[in-house]
């Protein structure tokens, strides 16, 4: 089994974030970055299935991304995963959904060289973009099955269940191998790196590829390629300091005129 | 914002951000409730074993991190800022481990240190007596050979994880020469003729559980004597610096998550329309404060590399356990000064660092025995 997990390196959200002044992108230099959260849940659930039988299961981690972006692949290293790749070219930059799977794409195609890649796995949306719209792009440009937003997956030989959990039903949706697969964060609980991963991770093979690489065409991704762009960038305005309701026998109804009014309730 | 460390390199790097992940995600969320209701958090120990936590200054060999102590005490430092409790537990079950380590039987190590380095067994150190404290070797819990066990009779006083612990390094009389009549024997928890006082009622550290422990006939195999009969005294001194330096580092923690509530406390709180952080009388009290945090961290720092470098670190180790430990009751008093009146409060924490800060002016050896130990060595070297 060979799983390949795509993790994205994102700017720390407890930290103070910001858009380049001159481009409107993520300013992702000036700030500390780290692995995805929503991304754990996916290098979580490779490491159960790839244990999970024989054993004998195989994690590559993916990440694109600049320099610093290698640090969202060793995490994954130190949590368990047995090697990386990292897509770093400065013509990535500014990339949007499409630019970014076209490059996750040719990786895991170059990833699968050798021996097949039988899952691509991924977090439900990164912390930043949000999107959540790589993992069915990535499926489509692989021409792969996609089960998305999964909660609960089962592997059955090369049969996998998944239980997705909507707003008003839950689905369960089967698909074969090999398959895009991506996952939200209640289907596990994350476990921490030890320090032995730490320093076990200091002596797997990291690769790192150009777009030349992969035979993708500069100009077929990053800013300059996106689908779309971002106009305008304003800070939001500060919290202003809320409305104080003083109970003086009647704060449940002013506090249910309150929800009423602001169409909460 | 986390402290701004020298680390000597990429792993140790990495082990901090795992410690200051591990640390705000599971131990600062509940630190304040679980001291509250003075419960012993024994799951935390399990999951620091896992992340390998507790093994990182043990050789390799033994499944240990092999890190040097400038690194094992900063990480000790950083869960000391998120769980002082825990911080202690930690150095006192190092300690536990560190007599089947250094002087165990390559039997004993091979069956006992695995489970102990990986947090599945928790530790307790048993030296101090009701009647035995500073003075060490006025111990008299006696261990008589009895065929192949030896049984052991006496009182353990101020036993950290007493009760709560899974195995017990016990230090008792085995003849009757002050210092050479001592011996050290590892004590399985249930093993009969154990008990435990009722857990003492602290001003702090509260969630850590502190009890005596009871010997009364309590039969233990011969083959947990840990190295010779008489060598226990050795045993007990080789742990004794290391200890105090945990400590230094453990208070070191202390003060800083004083001082990161203090500034965090006054950038945000206004009077007289700024905030009292604009006022230079607040700046000076914070400034001497991170002066103070600053000194400790660098004096427990020049002995652990002292140590790592296999110079005498006696002396610095005791320095640094005063500078330390006078620094967190000093930072921690003045945090409850920045707070005013909300500092008093159980509200916030700065009152509860205060509570704990004031044993680590008295336990592993009162900061009046430190002075006595620096002043000896300070004698010694001017007679030449």
């Amino acid at each position: 089994m060979k799983i390949v997990v795509c993790v994205k390196h994102v700017p720390d959200a407890t930290a103070k974030r910001s858009f380049d002044a001159a481009d409107h992108t993520v300013d992702r230099a000036g700030v500390d970055g780290l692995l995805s959260e929503l991304d754990e849940y996916a290098v979580e659930e490779a490491l159960t299935i790839a244990a999970a039988g024989d054993g004998d299961g195989e994690v590559v981690v993916l990440t694109v991304g600049p320099e610093q972006a290698l640090d969202a692949a060793r995490k994954s290293l130190q949590m368990g995963a047995h090697a990386a790749v990292h897509v770093v070219d400065d013509a990535v930059h500014g990339s949007d959904a499409f630019g970014t799977s076209l490059v996750l794409a040719k990786a895991v195609e170059k990833i699968g060289s050798d021996t097949p890649v039988d899952i691509v796995l991924c977090g439900m949306a990164s912390t930043d973009g949000a999107m959540g719209v790589v993992p069915a792009m990535l499926a489509e440009r692989l021409g792969l099955p996609q089960v998305t937003f999964a909660a609960e997956v089962t592997i059955d030989g090369t049969k996998v269940t998944a239980r997705r959990d909507g707003d008003v039903a839950t689905e369960t949706v089967e698909a074969t191998m090999p398959l895009v697969l991506s996952v939200t964060d209640q289907i596990n609980e994350p476990r921490y790196p030890s320090f032995k991963g730490i320093m076990a991770a200091k002596k797997k093979t990291v690769e790192t590829w150009s777009l030349a690489d992969l035979g993708v065409d500069p100009s077929e991704v990053g800013l300059a390629a996106a689908w779309t762009s971002v106009q305008e960038v304003a800070a939001r305005p500060p919290r202003s300091h809320g409305e104080v309701v003083t109970d003086d026998g009647d704060g449940g109804r002013q506090l249910v005129e309150y929800l009423a009014g602001q169409k909460l309730i | 914002m986390p402290v701004d460390r020298l680390l000597p390199t990429d792993e140790s790097r990495d082990l901090l951000a795992l410690v200051r992940q591990i640390a705000a995600e599971q131990l600062t969320p509940r630190a304040a409730d679980d001291e509250a209701a003075s419960r012993f958090p024994r799951d935390v120990f399990g999951l620091l074993g896992r992340a390998g936590l507790l093994s990182l200054p043990y050789p390799e060999e033994f499944g240990g991190g092999d890190q040097p102590y400038e690194v094992y005490l900063q990480v000790l430092e950083e869960i000391a800022s998120a769980w002082m409790s825990v911080a202690v537990g930690t150095g006192v079950h190092a300690l536990s481990c560190w007599a089947i380590a250094g002087f165990g039987s390559h039997e004993q190590r091979k069956a006992l240190l695995p489970d102990m380095l990986g947090g599945e067994q928790l530790g307790a150190y048993c030296l101090s007596e009701p009647q035995a404290g500073s003075d060490v070797a006025a111990m008299s819990t006696r261990a008589v050979r009895d065929g192949d066990h030896y049984v052991l009779t006496g009182t353990k006083a101020w036993i950290t994880h007493g009760g709560e612990a899974d195995f017990y390094l016990v230090f008792a009389r085995t003849g009757d020469d002050r210092t050479r009549g001592i011996s050290a024997f590892h004590v399985p928890a249930g093993s009969a003729g154990m008990d435990f006082g009722a857990p003492e009622r602290k001003m702090g550290l509260t969630g850590s559980t502190t009890t005596q422990v009871l010997f009364d006939g309590c039969r233990v195999p011969a083959g947990h004597l840990i190295g010779a009969e008489g060598q226990g005294m050795h045993i007990a001194l080789a742990a004794l610096d290391s200890g105090r330096l945990a400590i230094a580092a453990a208070a070191t923690g202390l003060a800083q998550a004083a001082l990161d509530a203090a500034a965090a406390y006054a950038v945000g709180r206004e009077q007289f329309g700024k905030p009292i952080s604009d006022f230079q009388g607040m700046q000076f009290l914070l400034a001497d404060m991170a002066a103070a945090v600053e000194q400790s961290r660098a004096t427990y720092l020049y002995a652990a590399k002292r140590r790592d470098a296999g110079l005498a670190y006696s002396r610095q180790a005791s320095i640094a356990k005063l500078t330390a430990t006078d620094a967190a009751m000093r930072v921690t008093t003045d945090a409850v000064q920045v707070l005013g009146g909300s500092g008093y409060t159980r509200d916030y924490p700065v009152e509860r660092y205060m509570r704990e800060a004031k044993i680590t002016q008295i336990f592993e050896g009162t900061n009046q025995v430190q002075r006595m130990v620096i002043g000896r060595d300070v004698v010694r070297a001017a007679r030449g």
